[in-house]
């Protein structure tokens, strides 16, 4: 069996996992305090109305029927209503989750970015400035709260320096969103050429995307300056320095070709952290995506948003941890995959 | 006889946090165009770092303090790191020990050969394959095709040291740095890549410093060995007299600790240990080890001195005693 029957064995695996986040996701409506019916109903309702909204969600009957009620509901795409914006949470999701995966995408771009290349800049001048310098930004990333960074680059950038947009949304208020397409602002605009769209989108994406990438460069930076301090002192990297390959080659071709790999796992830990702090820079940003959502429903008691959030942010780690795999297959010519 | 390689007086340090540790302390020889010279000595005794230092590839916080290494004609101390590079791996190259980790992971044993030739011989990728398969063939690989597309895991260890072989003598080096080429090996493997290096180094005229522990790969290989302590270089001698005759005490030690079948006579392991050389005392560094130790070997470093043709020893006892004459 090669290739292909393994990622289909995986792809089989995936649905007992998912069976199971959906039980967690569904436990949370007994697990949030208070009672759905009662927050629907409003504090005014009489005792005999909650009854009756309590009836009409189906919450009298045994757990088991309730579960598969909301289990299929799911596989018909019914992800619940959510009270406070009224409308059916999958509608919600559908104009939000978009703007979230471009502010967690940058971030994680922002991340390998910066991340990457100062790991190996600090393995290969160990003990340099240049060294001190990024242990500093990543202790720095990992011991100031994100919101804490948030406010302070806005608080540079926009309020005293001025070149950064108010922190109202993904673009500015008097330019129109690109053409749907992927739901990603910039990618969007980039593909039907709006440039106005492109530089807004950009623009309001920088600083998000700033602060939550530099939350999560940390544990990358270090995890690529040790991979690469380790590998520089390996026989394969002694052997091409002897063999007369130059430095560069050495260092950026061969070490950094082996530090990678290692990478691909923290990436995906990584996107885990992502996902996590959206909710706060969402907040700081007021970026209209799921973690802002989330933290609405949250304060509103509104259970099918906070289902649907759960529910969502598990699907997505499932995936993200089946493509580290796959990923792992092609990186690493040690490890086959079927 | 003219030298291919001379190695005048050459000294490594290491700086560590405890002290200096020196690693490599003021070593001298040559290497004849053609010959195998074995470096003998334990673990600890600096023979790699000897090789490393040849090449200039002593990493922080390891560096070459002195000497002069004059590899046909020029001093390679003092030549630039591009000028170096042209020299590594082509004119000198080295096979490391434990062949398995000296290969990239994630590089086709293919490639990683090729890419030699697309270096130093400005050949085409398609060219350098073609070598490639050539010199895989050469070191006795079977199959090259499909060997050059598969990775160093999917090798056994004497495949893997056959391709470290062919990667070294890719551009055809004057002179082969073989640092424990059969260490880890099964001994009929061993015996087949040690075959094979004195074979081909015939064949190309290239000398080779065979670095090793093992006295018995010294004796059916090399034409001539040098023995190391402790960072310094002991005895110098053509095989046969290094055998027949040692006159440093430690060489002696270390004649008599091979062991044999065909006599009834016990190993001797030798006392002590390789000592610390870590702010090591002034002296010969063999002396808190030595049955005939004298005031003076603690004192003052032997000089290299030759006591016959083709044999020369550092050791205060052996100039003193006047067992030999020393001209």
């Amino acid at each position: 069996m090669g290739f292909g029957g393994y990622l289909l064995r995986r792809l089989l695996l995936v649905v007992p996992t998912l069976a199971g986040v959906t039980v967690i996701s569904f436990a949370l409506t007994y697990l949030l305090p208070g009672n759905p019916a009662l927050v629907k109903a409003g504090a005014l309702a009489t005792p005999d109305v909650v009854r009756e909204i309590e009836r009409q969600m189906g919450l009298d009957r045994p757990v088991p029927v309730q579960y598969w009620r909301y289990v299929s509901g799911l596989l018909r795409g019914d992800l619940g209503e959510s009270s406070s914006t009224g409308r059916p949470v999958l509608e919600d999701f559908r104009q939000r989750v978009p703007a979230t995966l471009e502010l967690t995408l940058a971030s994680l771009l922002v991340a390998v970015a910066l991340g990457v290349p100062l790991g190996v800049l600090s393995a290969v001048r160990r003990d340099s400035l240049l060294d001190h310098v990024s242990r500093l930004l990543g202790v720095g990333g990992v011991a100031m709260p994100s919101f804490w960074t948030g406010l302070l680059l806005l608080y540079v950038f926009f309020y005293l320096l001025g070149v950064a947009p108010p922190p109202l949304g993904r673009l500015a208020a008097d330019v129109t969103p690109p053409a749907r397409l992927t739901g990603l602002y910039v990618i969007d605009a980039a593909l039907t050429a709006d440039g106005v769209a492109l530089v807004s989108a950009l623009h309001h994406l920088m600083l998000p995307a700033l602060t939550l990438g530099f939350a999560v460069m940390a544990p990358l930076t270090r995890m690529v300056r040790a991979t690469m301090l380790e590998i520089l002192e390996s026989d394969y990297v002694k052997a091409a320095w002897a063999a007369g390959l130059p430095r560069r080659r050495v260092v950026y071709g061969d070490a950094l070709r082996n530090a990678l790999i290692p990478v691909i796992t923290v990436l995906g830990v990584i996107f885990g952290f992502l996902m996590a702090g959206n909710v706060v820079v969402e907040m700081v940003y007021a970026w209209p995506g799921l973690g802002h959502y989330a933290v609405t429903a949250l304060v509103t008691k509104d259970p099918g948003p906070i289902q649907s959030f759960v529910l969502f942010v598990a699907v997505m780690y499932v995936f993200v941890n089946l493509a580290v795999d796959l990923l792992y297959g092609l990186a690493d010519p040690r490890i086959r995959l079927r | 006889m003219t030298e291919l390689l001379e190695v005048r007086d050459l000294s490594v340090q290491f700086d560590t946090d405890e002290g200096v540790v020196e690693a490599v302390d003021a070593v001298s020889f040559g290497v004849r165009a053609g010959e195998i010279l074995g470096v003998v000595g334990e673990s600890g005794s600096g023979k790699s770092v000897n090789a490393l230092a040849i090449l200039r590839l002593v990493r922080p916080p390891g560096r070459i303090v002195g000497g002069q290494v004059r590899f046909e004609g020029e001093d390679l101390l003092t030549l630039s790191e591009e000028e170096m590079r042209a020299v590594r791996g082509a004119r000198i190259s080295m096979v490391f020990q434990s062949p398995r980790t000296a290969l990239n992971p994630v590089l086709t044993v293919g490639r990683q050969i090729a890419r030699l030739f697309e270096l130093h011989r400005g050949a085409s990728r398609r060219d350098a394959r073609r070598r490639t398969l050539e010199m895989l063939t050469r070191v006795g690989i079977a199959e090259p095709e499909r060997r050059a597309r598969q990775y160093a895991h999917q090798l056994s260890g004497g495949m893997c040291q056959r391709v470290m072989i062919a990667m070294a003598l890719a551009t055809s080096p004057r002179l082969l740095l073989a640092d424990e080429p059969t260490t880890g090996l099964d001994v009929s493997i061993a015996a087949q890549v040690l075959e094979l290096l004195r074979d081909l180094g015939r064949r190309t005229g290239a000398a080779i410093v065979l670095i090793t522990h093992d006295l018995g790969v010294v004796a059916e290989v090399c034409d001539r060995v040098t023995v190391m302590h402790a960072g310094q270089l002991v005895e110098v001698a053509d095989v046969r007299t290094l055998f027949a005759r040692p006159l440093h005490p430690y060489t002696q030690a270390l004649v008599r600790a091979i062991p044999r079948i065909d006599q009834d006579v016990a190993m001797e392991p030798i006392p002590g240990a390789v000592p610390s050389l870590l702010m090591p005392p002034p002296g010969c560094r063999y002396a808190d080890r030595c049955p005939r130790v004298l005031d003076v070997c603690r004192r003052e470093r032997p000089a290299l001195l030759v006591a016959a043709p083709e044999h020369e020893v550092a050791c205060h006892a052996v100039e003193r005693e006047g067992a030999v004459a020393i001209r």
